[in-house]
């Protein structure tokens, strides 16, 4: 496990000793996401409830004439649910799930600021102690007294797009 | 701003004109003395040499080139347009879009082998007396003086080949006329300064000659005299010595001449050309991912207006609030007009059919009648194309497997030509294309034969006739006693449904024996516009497809409280199964006081939708739904409302079979 995870530590930072990062907050952990993935942050938008939609891609919002699932982060690590306040912002990013680019948008916090992550500063999480499922963080990085969670979207999302596909298979067996 | 590949623009634009080529092919053999359909292939030929020649494809312009002239005579009447020559030129068409397509391939025998057939097919249909008035044609002299725009060759005009297309005419001589060259100093090198004195003996009309110019015709000038009819005698080398009426200004040869008699000078108007571009200056070509973009900026436009109207019809500013009105309507215009120009109608489709059915005619020896309805059915552009192989390949196979032999369909009392019947039509948010023949129909037992002999269902297997049918979908399945060169091309009806599985259609047969089968592909609108009614569950706004919608109707207070054990309401003596799409999307509200059913349905299965409240008409562009949403079959897409919220569209379809499944599963309780 501890493998595969330094494995996909090496991926992100491919060599290179920084990273550009954005940095967040939800329910009260700072997170980072690699920069160039952001396409947009956005104060909140209406939200359309999907019926019958997994929790964690609930609702869609209208990104500049584009339906695009919001995501919640905060269900993938069991965290708990935050009202929205003034601070709280949409971050539009582009993954790859199967080959295909999908936008979708990032319900967070408070955005805080474009910065840069030294690659000695980061280390794999820990395989123990933790509540959250190690293959869903990328690595902490030590930031003074803090840590800032890199997660692994391609894993998280992957995950929920397997969920999906498992309980499409097993809706048409049962059909 | 970058400039299209002018070799795939050319491309593009030669695909279209085979095709028109194509199509007045296809309607002379109809019709075999139509003049116009003659002249509009004769057009096409030549507007396909010329531009071919500009952009560097020489061998499908020499191939042209030939058919062009083959249809010139036709045009003149020298020849008499025959079936034998339409065959003929048909192949030539498909020879020059291989050139168009990979103009570096080597053709060269079949270019030979197709002109030997030209050529056969003209001199067949020539008749000895016409053979006779060509051998000794009557020749004029004409007398030519064009000049070219000064920045003709910066625009790519190479005046050399025009003067290469005035030799092949017939006996030329050209004569440039320099006096307008400018002093070195003035000279650009880039500006054409020459124009030219012609003299040509020919006897081709001054027809020809226009046709020359035929592309350069807007801007140039040209004059053309006829000069009295000249015989070749007249014209001998000797007769050049006397020089009689100088081409003015000033050539600088001695210009000769052997006429007496000059007719007024013509100045050409461009007679057909002048129609034809307007015409093409109507149609612009763009990409289909712009179209993409420009509809997503309208539908930005369309919120921001949205906005725009809240904060004005806030304030008091009278002014503020009459351009806002402005602005809502001009966005709201912009975005029907945007909604409407993906769309193309099916008739692009089904043009090219005709084609392959007047070749499975000739090929299979069957007399087949290809009838079309519904052409103006508008499907989506990628839609279309995504379709046209499926299509074939249910034309080939109706034609191959279904009809029968002239003689079986006398004997069988039916009329001795095939009928194949090609329509579109939209319902329930569905575009319906059907192919019908008139044939045999598909053989029971022959399918249920192969099938369990390739092991696709056990023997003896209690299947009703549309599982029976599905059956000829699965991989590797052909009922065909032998392999003709109609099948076998690759595509089998496995890939037809695959094909339209993609496209999340569903294909379905019906069939009788002796008289023909029918199958259907209903393919969904995915990025089509559709007229939806817009109804509210709980908080949340959905779309319902209004071709599906049957009737709205209001849900009583008792019809409520009654139905509380059994979804249905009886409907003019027919009970209809309802679904709550309050609990379905367990909205966790309480219901309006006036629920209103919606009842929709897919052909005869019907299904009430219970609503909190209907708020009227939208029209919708369908959004596809994310990915990540694959596994939610309730909704077909999504739309943006005018107020830039999303609403979700729902899958009729999907609805339908849930409500019939339960009304089933009440039924087994009940």
């Amino acid at each position: 496990m501890n493998e595969a995870v330094r494995k996909i530590s090496e991926d992100l930072w491919n060599g290179r000793n920084e990273l550009e990062v954005l940095t967040f907050d939800i329910a009260g952990e700072m997170f980072a996401l690699e920069a160039v993935i952001v396409q947009e942050i956005l104060d909140l938008l209406p939200e359309t409830v999907v019926p019958g939609a997994k929790a964690f891609v609930g609702c869609v919002i209208n990104f500049r004439g584009k339906v695009i699932p919001l995501a919640d982060i905060r269900l993938a690590f069991g965290m708990e649910a935050t009202k929205p306040t003034i601070d709280s912002r949409i971050i539009v990013i582009a993954i790859n799930i199967d080959g295909e680019p999908v936008l979708a948008g990032i319900r967070t916090d408070k955005v805080h600021e474009v910065t840069t992550l030294l690659r000695a500063a980061g280390e794999p999480p820990p395989s123990v102690g933790m509540r959250w499922r190690p293959d869903f963080i990328e690595c902490l990085v030590k930031r003074g007294t803090e840590f800032i969670i890199v997660p692994n979207l391609n894993a998280i999302f992957a995950a929920e797009a397997d969920r999906i596909n498992s309980s499409i298979s097993h809706g048409s067996a049962q059909r | 701003m970058s400039f299209p590949d002018p070799i795939a623009v050319f491309r593009t634009e030669a695909a279209e004109l085979l095709e028109q080529i194509e199509a007045g092919l296809l309607d002379l053999n109809v019709n075999l003395g139509d003049k116009d359909r003659i002249d509009a292939v004769f057009r096409g030929l030549h507007t396909l040499k010329g531009s071919g020649a500009m952009f560097g494809f020489d061998a499908l312009a020499a191939f042209t080139h030939h058919c062009e002239t083959a249809f010139d005579r036709v045009r003149k009447g020298e020849v008499p347009a025959t079936q034998a020559l339409v065959t003929a030129v048909l192949e030539a068409k498909d020879h020059m879009r291989a050139l168009v397509e990979t103009p570096a391939g080597d053709h060269e025998a079949t270019s030979e082998a197709l002109l030997a057939n030209l050529r056969a097919a003209v001199e067949g249909a020539d008749n000895p007396s016409a053979a006779q008035a060509l051998s000794a044609p009557a020749r004029t002299l004409f007398k030519i003086r064009f000049s070219l725009p000064q920045n003709a060759m910066a625009n790519g005009t190479n005046p050399l080949p025009l003067l290469d297309e005035l030799r092949e005419l017939g006996e030329c001589r050209i004569v440039a006329d320099r006096s307008a060259i400018p002093s070195l100093d003035l000279l650009s090198p880039t500006d054409l300064h020459i124009s030219w004195n012609v003299e040509l003996l020919t006897s081709q009309p001054r027809s020809a000659i226009e046709d020359v110019f035929i592309f350069v015709m807007d801007d140039m000038q040209l004059e053309i005299t006829a000069v009295e009819a000249a015989t070749s005698a007249a014209r001998s080398p000797e007769s050049r010595e006397t020089p009689v009426q100088p081409v003015e200004p000033v050539a600088t040869e001695p210009v000769t001449a052997s006429a007496s008699r000059v007719s007024a000078p013509v100045t050409v108007a461009p007679l057909p050309t002048d129609a034809k571009a307007s015409k093409t200056s109507e149609n612009v070509r763009v990409p289909a991912e712009k179209l993409d973009e420009l509809m997503d900026r309208v539908g930005e436009l369309v919120i921001a207006q949205s906005r725009l109207s809240q904060l004005a019809g806030g304030s008091g500013d009278l002014q503020l609030r009459a351009v806002s009105e402005d602005v809502e309507r001009l966005s709201g215009e912009l975005r029907d007009t945007m909604m409407v120009l993906r769309m193309v109608p099916v008739t692009q489709l089904f043009g090219r059919f005709r084609r392959l059915v007047h070749d499975l005619s000739h090929e299979t020896g069957k007399m087949i009648e290809l009838v079309t309805e519904g052409e103006s059915t508008e499907v989506d552009k990628s839609v279309i194309e995504r379709l046209a192989d499926p299509l074939v390949h249910l034309v080939r196979n109706s034609c191959d497997h279904g009809l029968e032999t002239p003689d079986e369909r006398l004997a069988a009392g039916k009329p001795q030509a095939g009928r194949i019947m090609l329509s579109a039509r939209q319902q329930a948010g569905e575009v319906i294309i059907t192919i019908k023949d008139d044939g045999r129909g598909i053989n029971r037992e022959r399918v249920r034969a192969k099938a369990e002999a390739s092991g696709l269902i056990p023997p003896n297997a209690n299947l009703t006739d549309q599982e029976l049918y599905q059956l000829i979908f699965q991989p590797g399945f052909s009922t065909a006693q032998q392999v003709t060169n109609l099948s076998g091309r690759g595509v089998g009806m496995d890939v037809v449904k695959r094909t339209i599985d993609a496209l999340r259609g569903t294909i379905n047969v019906a069939s009788h024996a002796g008289q023909g089968s029918e199958i259907s592909l209903a393919i969904p609108l995915t990025l089509a516009i559709i007229d939806g009614l817009l109804v509210r569950v709980g908080a949340g706004r959905y779309v319902i497809p209004l071709s599906a919608v049957e009737e709205c109707l209001e849900l009583s207070i008792e019809e409520d409280m009654r139905s509380r054990g059994r979804s249905f309401i009886s409907l003019r003596d027919s009970l209809v199964p309802f679904l709550r799409l309050r609990d379905l999307f367990r909205t966790g509200t309480k219901p309006d006081p006036f629920q209103k059913v919606v009842v929709i349905s897919t052909g005869s299965e019907r299904v009430g939708l219970v609503v909190d409240q209907i708020i009227g008409d939208h029209q919708t562009v369908i959004k596809a739904m994310s990915k990540l949403h694959h596994d939610v079959a309730t909704f077909s897409g999504a739309t943006i409302l005018g107020d830039g919220d999303v609403a979700l569209i729902l899958d009729v379809g999907h609805l339908v079979t849930e409500g019939q499944q339960q009304e089933a599963h009440l039924r087994a309780a009940g």
